[in-house]
């Protein structure tokens, strides 16, 4: 590894996290047509860091994947201005997007990796349109890899990786052998923002395109979606005057005492 | 034998006959010592489909096995000590819990949806190469359950085929089953070959404070970027320590280098749902209301009247949290 890590960045297209999603009527999903998508700010965050690790010289080559609909190649786009080298899209049909799970977005990057014999994943920790949490992973446990997850800091320390991880009382430490997957948390570093020069010359850099048959995965569903429903609406609540009356308020609630 | 298996399906009628079929098993989560609280609330979400048998796996933490045994609803306590299961590291627990499910053929594997749950849990299932099910909020039947997606902001009922369900519990969506009452039998569990030279815990750096766990309060007052730095969070730890709250924080806030980062509470910090939230300049966004927006009431403190905190508050008060916050301090016995 002398030459420095190869790797590969996965990044996801979600809408926009700023966009307030509608629900469709016919509770099949949220309305997706005509709404503002972007990449998934914590694969921004996995992009950030594989371009850092490449400006110190640590990594040789960045690799970014997108498993989805034609419009990922934006997304890709997006990962090559950052500073991504080359891009594999693996287009995926919109009936078997419709449908496919974290599981199989694993499998299909557990087989890039090693087609394309990374040294290190850096996925981000979550989608925010699933929530789900779970392709960093899976996707080590497939390539029974170490895993990293929820990383604020990483350092590399000879064929290792020191990784701060955001835990729920705090942070913790551990090391990790490479190859191993790492998923980025917020803490992680500031996205660059791509600069037009280098928008201009991310045209430019190789991007293949891939089926998930050509990697020999299969999207075979094991969940069905029954609904998808809007929460239940706050009752509208009431702008009180003063202190006063809000720790009256709070009084007659119960939460103190009088 | 068989009389006594009769007279327990008689007296527990046709819920008692169908759950005897169904096998869960709780991953405990704990520090060795004592239990996570959040345990015990997956221990009811566990319930909900069947027989309880509850992991406790770490090292020199019999005594949380001991605890465990107590709770209302856990059949059967499996103890798991070994040094390698040190830190909970992924690499060491995975084999464990995957090799438990091979021998002891659970249908259901359940932990809880925090930062050691989510990590070890999706490997768990990549491993027995069925879908896992994230942060469940509901169990509808056995193999039905509801989570929201979009920071919330909409709701997903999903049926699962896996002939293992791997699933991640949402604390605040479950009651915490009674810690005391039940008689879960203990022993030992089946040993597991566990060899993980590709990980090591290095050390931990854990926020102290004397106030109640964030997930768990009953009450808890948040502050976003209005607090103008992090000596003016001392405003909001007053007025906790009167009302016994924990304090949390806006990623806004956490991000200014007000607050430590355990301290969010949003879509990719901590979920809550006290009784009281009162949020103290924070604007609102979706990604913080995730966090908290099924607390019980909502009090929200902004001199910003068109904050969109307010849309999801109970009582507003449009007021500079400089001399709201004292006032109430003061007030508040």
């Amino acid at each position: 590894m002398s030459a420095g890590l190869r790797i590969l960045v996965g990044c996801k297209r979600v809408i926009d996290y700023a966009v307030k999603v509608r629900v469709k009527p016919d509770k099949t999903g949220v309305v997706t047509d005509g709404v503002k998508h972007s990449m998934n700010p914590f694969d921004e965050i996995a992009v950030e860091e594989a371009v850092r690790m490449k400006e110190k010289k640590l990594a040789a080559e960045i690799v970014v994947a997108s498993c989805g609909p034609q419009q990922c190649q934006e997304t890709l786009r997006t990962a090559l201005a950052m500073g991504a080298d080359r891009a594999v899209h693996v287009l995926i049909d919109p009936k078997d997007y419709a449908v496919m799970q974290p599981i199989h977005v694993s499998k299909i990057l557990a087989k890039l990796a090693q087609d394309e014999k990374v040294d290190l994943m850096i996925l981000g920790k979550q989608a925010i349109d699933d929530d789900c949490n779970q392709t960093g992973q899976m996707t080590a446990a497939l390539l029974d890899w170490p895993q990293g997850t929820f990383a604020s800091k990483v350092e590399k320390t000879d064929g290792d990786l020191q990784v701060t991880r955001e835990i729920d009382g705090g942070l913790e430490t551990i090391k990790i052998k490479l190859p191993a997957v790492v998923t980025t948390d917020l803490r992680l570093n500031e996205p660059r923002y791509a600069t037009l020069p280098n928008i201009m010359k991310a045209k430019k850099k190789p991007l293949v395109t891939k089926k998930p048959g050509d990697l020999g995965i299969e999207i075979k569903p094991t969940q069905q979606i029954l609904s998808v429903e809007d929460p239940p609406v706050r009752e509208a609540g009431q702008k009180v005057e003063s202190v006063d009356e809000l720790v009256e308020k709070l009084k007659d609630a119960g939460f103190v005492k009088s | 034998m068989f009389s006594r298996l009769c007279q327990r399906s008689v007296s527990l009628g046709r819920a008692a006959i169908l759950q005897r079929y169904q096998s869960t098993l709780v991953v405990a989560e704990h520090n060795n010592e004592k239990l996570s609280p959040v345990t015990l609330n997956t221990i009811t979400a566990a319930s909900k489909i069947g027989d309880v048998t509850c992991l406790v796996a770490g090292s020199q933490c019999s005594k949380v096995a001991e605890e465990v045994s107590k709770v209302t609803g856990v059949q059967k306590v499996l103890l798991a000590d070994n040094e390698a299961y040190k830190g909970f590291l992924a690499e060491s627990l995975t084999p464990l819990v995957v090799a438990l499910q091979k021998q002891l053929n659970f249908e259901y594997i359940l932990a809880s949806a925090t930062a050691v749950g989510k990590n070890f849990m999706p490997r768990v299932a990549a491993k027995l190469d069925v879908s896992p099910i994230s942060d469940i909020t509901g169990v509808k039947d056995k193999d039905t359950f509801v989570r929201t997606i979009y920071a919330g902001n909409a709701i997903q009922t999903l049926k699962s085929s896996d002939p293992v369900k791997v699933i991640t519990v949402r604390g605040t969506a479950f009651d915490a089953a009674p810690t005391s009452g039940g008689s879960g039998s203990s022993e030992n569990a089946p040993t597991v070959e566990v060899q993980n030279s590709q990980s090591e815990f290095v050390g931990q750096e854990l926020t102290k404070s004397d106030r109640p766990e964030l997930t768990g309060a009953r009450v808890v007052i948040s502050g976003g970027r209005g607090m103008k730095n992090g000596d003016n969070f001392k405003l909001l730890y007053e007025l906790a320590d009167k009302m016994n709250a924990a304090v949390g924080a806006s990623r806004a806030a956490v991000d200014a280098g007000f607050v430590p980062n355990d301290m969010q509470i949003g879509q990719t910090g901590k979920i809550v749902a006290p009784d009281l939230y009162i949020a103290v300049g924070i604007s609102g966004a979706i990604q913080h209301l995730a966090g908290m927006k099924d607390s019980k009431v909502i009090v929200a403190i902004n001199k910003d009247p068109e904050a969109p905190i307010f849309q999801v508050a109970d009582y507003g008060l449009v007021q500079d949290l400089f001399k709201a916050v004292p006032e109430i301090t003061t007030m508040v016995k």
